[in-house]
């Protein structure tokens, strides 16, 4: 098959050159099962770690589902660089916006990926970017409203070896 | 792999096979038999309804002449889709849609008794066969009532469409006046080419997921519109979500796919706006995948699935959406009549049309073209190499004989005491005591990234491989499997209980040659073929298998019972 496993793992490799970019992908990939914010899998030790970073950002408040719209591949084409864009629903007026939303991813060695800040001049509670994931792991997204509320949402994306398709 | 319940089922089909009279060694007798009940005409039959017609074929996969397929024997579903089609096979399958055994419809759809009917109805597909079946309804229908769409995977799979670069598909296929494709194996031919290719077409390549890297644009056009029998239809493409992941991304660099449920969405939006009375998603997702799609996003009136290579005798229904699956290889054609009135279908009728060879006459420009495409290569695809005891197959769940003769070409050509085979979809069938040719290996092995690799891997690493590619197949998620089988190992047992989740599934681990446990620790040599990584090297898969099969001069393969399935 079918492999980017020897990316991974690759000791002895007959037949095939081992270049730079390869070498450096090795640690990407991995199949990591995740669990934050009640999401079943094996627990990680960074889940203690992101749990403290929610709680500090959201000031001690359990995040609600909703009104957050993260859109993530399901699979990562590739970990080094996956596209990430958030979406808050809001009217943006200075009686009503999101002030702050917190990315957290919480398979990586750290959990915080990104932050972003808005205000009613925002017009619009709209940000993407890329980021990098080391293994398989959920992403989440919480937004925090002028009001104090908090709101979340969350997606799990694959990291996987590769191949084999179809 | 074989199961007590396949058991069952060889012993069923060997008792079957005296009331058939294509093994009663009437020979040609036989097929005649069976054919006075296979004509054309009615093939063909059809009541037409309503104002619109959809013609599908998908998943052709460089098939030009007319083959043998064996169908799936295993063809798990888990979650939602678990006993629900297309995940059923043998009898439950027969059963659920009413077909008798052993008729013609059986032979078809299903793996059961497929080497005796296989005699009685020869083979199935050939473009020139369905360019007859695409004119006729053209011709009933009225060519401003009809829109024929190709799913994708159309142009790699044999020798052929490999040496051309997808030439020959395209140069066939045009002249069938397709509306419209999307793609997924075409991608493997590389951004340029498959650019070029698009060019020459002379009808859209519809793609809304693939976007270029860099600035997030669109590559391909993400939808067109048509104006069939009075109706505004919008065509939406949907290639495979996950080719960068499953096939070599280095062969795309610049362009990101994914569902981009999103972007459906979106779209579907747009084209209601812009007026659209039906909308049909010519998609390449794979049959799971457009199920949770069409349950999740409103206003697709159609879905012609692909990918996964379902041949279904109904058309699914999901909420108000359609789904239709076409079957491979071309072995079927798709007719879809829908009644589209006040902005809505109002009524439908689907037959899912088998080609069969002997039943319908080739269309003689067609016919001119194909042996035009294969007069450079006729030669060497003819050529034997050697002769095969048993049926070969590959499609299905977990093994088929024909990776079974490939991962013993790869052991023993190259030295290593595991191999690795993908589950790919694709590959046509031999039947016991006929020849095995160039053509048939190249059926199962024509990719434009063969090199046999070989190296050493230790045992935990041969368990992360077999967990990865299993959650490929059985996440109970359909958003994050891949449509294609599971990884073929040869040298390697393992028990696998598909219920659990990703790193549970693979247990009971085994070095086939010494009977031992596959230790995690341990490293052994493994050789494999269809890396997605660049820059693999190694003699390409074809060379070896025909090595191997010229060595053996006559094939004979052991039943496969290295896999152990539970979970069900």
């Amino acid at each position: 098959m079918c492999l980017a496993a020897r990316e991974r793992f690759g000791k002895e490799i007959e037949d095939m050159r081992f270049n730079r970019r390869q070498a450096m992908a090795i640690g990407i990939g991995g199949l990591a099962g995740a669990s934050l914010l009640g999401v079943s899998g094996p627990a990680l030790a960074d889940k203690k770690e992101a749990d403290e970073a929610i709680a500090k950002f959201t000031g001690g408040k359990t995040p609600i589902m909703g009104k957050v719209k993260l859109e993530l591949p399901e699979i990562a084409e590739n970990g080094n660089t996956v596209p990430i864009a958030i979406t808050v629903e809001s009217p943006m007026t200075a009686a009503s916006h999101v002030t702050e939303v917190l990315v957290l991813a919480d398979g990586n060695p750290r959990p915080g990926v990104a932050s972003f800040r808005f205000s009613p001049a925002s017009g619009v509670a709209e940000a993407s970017t890329r980021i990098r994931l080391a293994a398989t792991q959920n992403i989440v997204a919480i937004a925090k409203m002028n009001d104090g509320s908090v709101f979340m949402d969350s997606k799990q994306v694959k990291v996987t070896i590769g191949g084999c398709g179809g | 792999m074989i199961t007590r319940r396949e058991i069952l089922q060889v012993g069923a089909a060997t008792a079957a096979l005296a009331s058939l009279p294509g093994s009663l060694g009437l020979g040609p007798l036989g097929r005649a038999f069976a054919q006075q009940r296979l004509t054309e005409a009615e093939l063909l039959a059809f009541e037409p309804l309503g104002n619109v017609t959809l013609l599908h074929v998908a998943d052709v996969h460089g098939q030009l002449v007319p083959v043998h397929f064996r169908e799936p024997s295993v063809n798990l579903g888990v979650g939602d889709a678990k006993g629900q089609p297309p995940h059923l096979t043998g009898k439950a399958f027969l059963e659920r849609f009413g077909i008798p055994e052993k008729t013609a419809a059986a032979y078809a759809l299903t793996a059961d008794d497929f080497e005796a009917l296989a005699k009685s109805y020869g083979r199935i597909g050939g473009l020139d066969r369905l360019a007859t079946a695409v004119k006729s309804v053209r011709a009933a229908r009225g060519d401003d009532k009809v829109l024929m769409l190709d799913g994708g995977d159309t142009w790699q799979g044999s020798l052929g469409a490999n040496r051309t670069r997808g030439q020959d598909m395209v140069d066939c296929f045009k002249l069938l006046k397709p509306d419209a494709m999307t793609g997924h194996w075409e991608f493997t031919y590389g951004e340029a080419r498959v650019k070029e290719l698009v060019d020459q077409l002379g009808f859209p390549f519809l793609a809304l997921n693939v976007r270029d890297t860099e600035w997030n644009e669109p590559v391909f056009a993400p939808y067109k519109m048509f104006e069939k029998g009075g109706v505004k239809v919008a065509v939406l493409g949907q290639a495979f979500p996950y080719t960068p992941v499953a096939n070599p991304r280095w062969m795309m660099p610049k362009w990101s796919f994914g569902i981009r449920e999103e972007e459906v969405r979106a779209t579907v939006a747009k084209a209601r706006a812009e007026g659209a009375q039906l909308v049909v998603l010519l998609s390449h997702n794979g049959f799971d995948v457009d199920r949770k799609l069409a349950s999740r996003v409103a206003g697709i009136d159609v879905i012609l699935t692909g990918h996964t290579h379902d041949a279904l005798p109904v058309a699914v229904a999901v909420g108000k959406t359609l789904l239709v699956a076409s079957g491979s290889h071309g072995k079927f054609l798709s007719r879809l009549d829908l009644d589209v009135r006040n902005g809505a279908v109002q009524g439908f009728r689907y037959k899912l049309i088998p080609l069969f060879a002997d039943a319908i006459r080739p269309d003689p420009e067609m016919r001119a073209a194909i042996e035009k495409a294969r007069a450079p290569f006729a030669g060497e695809l003819a050529r034997v190499v050697g002769h095969s005891e048993s049926l070969l197959y590959r499609r299905g769940n977990f093994n088929g004989t024909f990776d079974d003769l490939i991962c013993d070409a790869l052991m023993a050509e190259r030295d290593a005491e595991i191999a690795l085979s993908p589950g790919f979809r694709w590959g046509t069938s031999v039947l016991p005591g006929a020849p095995i040719t160039v053509e048939d290996i190249h059926n199962a092995t024509a990719i434009t990234y063969p090199q046999v690799y070989r190296m050493k891997m230790t045992g935990e690493r041969l368990k992360e491989i077999l967990e990865d590619v299993a959650d490929n197949l059985f996440n109970p998620d359909p958003y994050y499997q891949q449509g294609g089988d599971m990884v073929r190992c040869g040298g390697l047992g393992y028990a696998i209980d598909v219920s659990q989740p990703i790193g549970r599934r693979i247990q009971r681990m085994t070095h086939l040659k010494s009977g031992k446990a596959i230790e995690p620790g341990t490293e052994y040599v493994v050789a494999g073929w269809a890396s997605v990584n660049e820059g693999t090297e190694g003699p390409p898969v074809w060379e070896l298998v025909e090595r191997h099969v010229a060595a053996q001069k006559t094939v004979r393969l052991q039943l496969n019972s290295t896999v152990t399935v539970t979970g069900l």
